[in-house]
């Protein structure tokens, strides 16, 4: 039994799993039941002044049958009033004083507003603050959420007056719907953030009803932007979670959010330089028992792994994410195709013929049995042929030796400018020649 | 003789219920994750294992994708048949057992999916072809069954006027008489008629050639005839008792039970002769009847038994009994000329010299008796002779011979396709086949009458 205990900014939680904060945590009641199934924390939906939601919130993107590859809403923070959320959140605390109660908040951008907050919340007991800088939907037009978490200046101030007021560890909450989403980490920092948590939804129209027209939700017939998550997004919260891990500027522990739906994707997170993950739309699409599998699946993964705590993953993968320029352009895989294994599907061969190099054949052998076979000094290991084969073990990308040292683009680059110097130094009776 | 009567295999309070189709359509759920399951392969092996060439990947897809129409269209584009192969074919003998998911998880139910969306145009009474522009000339189809109503929707499609002559009240052939309700319901049938009716097909039921319209009639009136007539009648097994009350031909037998189900049979012990699907189709249709016993009796093994691997399966289901190596030597009655019991012999199988099946060979002083109420004769079918010969058409017992190329008979104007051409090593006796058989005679006419002169000008 690995120890699965993580401490994130001087939080503490018995796992690394925590309820992002939405819908899951609105009550008490939730969360209580939610840390009866086993979940480590939990970030409670956000305060603020309470609002109105509208009637149809969420749509969901099914794919191929599947239900729910991605979802979207359009709720807002609690509609609840402080006070009531304010005397669940003690309740909770109090029963569960081992499990991480982070309370999610967010106000207009105003010193005053902040402060009041802060202490009407941590006067109660909690274990850290999470400030929505993230929320893209109704608050932004409140010029609150995503409209503040867009622009630096107002990150960096804002939770700078937080940090003026609060006694327990700040978590700032990043939205993706940013070109460069290292650039409000960097800021949250320099405002003197303990953490930062990504990514909050991306902006979303989970679709248009092709027999009335409508869009999906709609409140009326009218529709509005909704912000997306579930495990459509894993890619995208990743990629921005390693962007974040891999910055020398931010430099503060994250906590890893975006369509973690079972403990591989929580590994890939914590590899990527994440402390801890938040979950939400897996709980809203199973229930909260589904966190069984997650701590279980883990600690088999760390006991396989002969890890004897979770932290020893934590950022095990960031100095592998690096950029294009650095990748070796003389590295090569190739294709290869495990007859025993191979159905015949050709999927592979036509994916290959229409869409990529051309190099897969098809072929019969003396018996009149046909086979597929990768022409091996065409491919150019591009992976879509064991992409698109739904046979486990039957095309493996094979490394092959390289024809040359290993050399990035950078390198290369490097090399050809020094090359072009050193020529234009060294010979310089030839330039004269022409 | 003891008469103990045993109590009927299942309820006979309503033997319509009884005959209710047996297997319930795809829910909706089971369509789309089976459709959702489908590889899409290229060049996929199933559209090959299909004698009528259906795309079964992309009628799968049009499932997934909601394109109802598109898929149903699909299908019956390559299989005028299609909603009744979808519940006949023997799907693990052709595409099921070609699908490449046997090799890793299970196969498409590649027949369920196919009567999903057939069940769908049927339901949204979808007419999913139109006949094409007049060419001026004019087909006579000799009999409405798959093969006859296949070549007719091809031929309406390429502008040909066609007339099907078809001798019984229905059309549909087997489709609509020989295949037992339980397994396909008659509106199925019915509406494949309809759909080649809606493109102007005058199908004329009721209407034996050689006695209600005549052989020279149609050769006057028509380009070409299409001869898709199947076969007759079970023959006689040439033993003594045969005229017996209580001794039927499978093939009426079957048929009987298409309309009005009869009641007579509750409590009776039924004797089967053969071991083909007909036979199959009798014992099943004899226990869904109230038969008390049901017995099949052939003179080979289990072995050699013709009937599909799951016709068998259903049989034993149903609770039929087998007598392998058993043949009928003849059938006795009491004086009021009613069956009581057939005597068989045993046999044993010997290998035959030509290097055949092996022959059965009767085992001396092995005779045994069976003490029953009815005999079903199911050892194969006669041709239509008569109609063969006023036709003028070469053929080898009663099979008539054909260019496999172009469906021609020997005489080039009449063409032939489906069961009349079956046997001798020629076709297979499947309604999928006979509707491909059709489907290429249509085009063997088109191209003769229509393609051909339009090239010469």
């Amino acid at each position: 039994m690995a120890d699965l205990r993580i401490n994130l900014a001087g939080i503490a939680s018995p796992n690394p799993f925590w309820l992002a904060s939405a819908p899951p945590t609105n009550t008490g009641y939730q969360v209580q039941r939610a840390f009866e199934a086993g979940w480590g924390g939990a970030v409670w939906k956000t305060l603020g002044d309470p609002i109105i939601n509208t009637s149809s919130r969420f749509a969901a993107v099914h794919f191929n049958g599947q239900r729910v590859a991605g979802f979207n809403n359009i709720e807002l923070i609690s509609d609840r009033p402080l006070e009531i959320n304010l005397k669940e959140i003690y309740e909770t605390k109090r029963r569960f004083p081992n499990h991480a109660v982070v309370v999610s908040l967010m106000v207009e951008p105003k010193q005053e507003k902040w402060h009041e907050i802060v202490k009407r919340v941590e006067d109660i007991g909690v274990d850290g603050l999470e400030l929505n800088f993230g929320c893209p939907h109704g608050m932004a037009e409140r010029g609150m959420g995503a409209a503040s978490g867009q622009q630096p200046d107002l990150v960096e101030m804002q939770t700078m007056w937080v940090k003026e007021a609060a006694r327990t560890p700040v978590i700032v909450k990043l939205t993706p719907n940013i070109t460069d989403i290292t650039a409000t980490a960097k800021a949250a920092v320099r405002g003197g953030a303990d953490a930062i948590s990504l990514i909050n939804t991306i902006n979303s129209l989970a679709g248009v009803d092709i027999e009335t027209w409508n869009t999906i939700p709609h409140v009326g017939g009218k529709g509005a932007h909704g912000g997306y998550c579930g495990p459509a997004v894993k890619p995208i919260a990743l990629n921005m979670v390693a962007e974040c891990a891999r910055n020398p500027l931010v430099g503060v522990p994250i906590s890893g959010i975006g369509g973690i739906s079972g403990w591989k994707d929580a590994v890939e997170f914590l590899l990527m330089g994440s402390t801890g993950v938040q979950v939400c739309t897996a709980a809203m699409h199973h229930g909260f028992s589904i966190v069984e599998d997650m701590i279980d699946g883990l600690n088999n993964y760390l006991d396989s792994k002969g890890l004897l705590s979770v932290n020893e993953l934590i950022g095990k993968s960031v100095e592998q994410y690096s950029d294009w320029g650095d990748l070796d352009l003389n590295y090569a895989v190739v294709a290869r195709i495990e007859q025993e294994t191979c159905i015949l599907c050709n999927k592979c061969h036509i994916a290959c013929e229409d869409t990529s190099h051309q190099c897969i054949e098809r072929h019969t052998d003396e018996n009149g049995a046909a086979y597929l076979k990768v022409r091996e000094e065409d491919c150019v290991g591009c992976n879509l042929c064991s992409i698109v084969c739904p046979v486990e073990g039957a095309i493996t990308m094979l490394e092959v030796p390289a024809a040359e040292m290993p050399l990035s683009w950078n390198q290369r680059q490097a090399a050809i400018a020094a090359l072009g110097n050193g020529k234009d130094s060294d010979n310089p009776g030839k330039k004269e020649a022409v | 003789m003891s008469m103990t009567v045993k109590a009927a295999y299942i309820p006979v309070d309503s033997l319509r219920r009884n005959f209710a189709e047996v297997k319930a359509g795809m829910k909706p759920k089971e369509a789309m994750e089976e459709s959702n399951r489908c590889l899409y392969c290229y060049d996929a092996p199933c559209i090959k294992a299909c004698p009528t060439g259906i795309n079964i990947p992309s009628f799968i897809k049009k499932i997934a994708s909601g394109n109802m129409k598109g898929s149903a269209r699909a299908i019956m584009d390559a299989n005028p048949v299609g909603a009744t192969c979808a519940r006949v074919c023997p799907t693990e003998e052709l595409c099921e057992g070609a699908c490449v998911l046997n090799h890793s998880s299970k196969p498409i139910m590649i027949g369920d999916l196919q009567r999903y969306a057939t069940d769908w145009a049927i339901h949204n009474d979808s007419l999913l072809f139109s006949a094409g522009a007049d060419n001026g000339k004019s087909i006579a189809i000799i009999g409405g069954g798959p093969a006859g109503l296949s070549a007719a929707r091809e031929l309406a499609r390429f502008g040909f006027a066609v007339t099907i002559f078809e001798a019984k009240e229905q059309a549909g052939g087997l489709d609509t008489y020989g295949i037992v309700s339980f397994r396909l319901p008659q509106r199925i049938s019915f509406w494949e008629i309809d759909q080649v009716r809606k493109l102007g097909v005058d199908i004329r039921t009721s209407t034996k050639v050689g006695i209600d319209v005549s052989v020279e009639d149609l050769l006057a009136k028509h380009d070409a005839i299409v001869l898709a007539i199947g076969m007759a009648k079970v023959p006689i097994l040439g033993i003594e008792g045969e005229q017996l009350a209580g001794v039927y031909d499978a093939i009426d037998f079957i048929e009987s039970t298409k309309a009005e189900l009869r009641e007579d049979l509750i409590g009776k012990r039924v004797a089967v002769i053969g071991a083909g699907n007909t036979a199959v189709d009798a014992a099943t249709c004899s226990v869904r009847l109230g038969a008390s016993l049901v017995k099949m009796i052939y003179r080979r093994s289990r072995e050699e038994m013709t009937a599909y691997d799951f016709e068998f399966e259903f049989a034993k289901q149903d609770g039929v009994e087998f007598a392998w190596l058993s043949s009928p030597l003849r059938i006795i009655g009491d004086e009021a000329g009613n069956v009581t019991a057939i005597e068989c012999q045993r046999m044993s199988l010997e290998e035959s010299e030509e290097g055949g099946r092996r022959r059965p060979v009767p085992i001396e002083g092995s005779s045994f008796m069976l003490e029953v109420d009815a005999v079903i004769k199911a050892i194969g079918q006669l041709r239509h002779l008569p109609l063969i010969e006023q036709l003028g058409l070469a053929h080898k017992r009663g099979i008539v011979t054909v260019d496999t190329a172009t469906y021609q008979t020997s005489n080039p104007r009449v063409y032939a396709a489906g069961d009349v051409v079956f046997g001798e090593g020629q076709g297979e006796a499947m309604v999928v086949s006979a509707a491909q058989q059709g489907k290429k005679t249509a085009y063997a006419i088109y191209n003769t009458l229509v393609a051909r002169r339009e090239q010469h000008g």
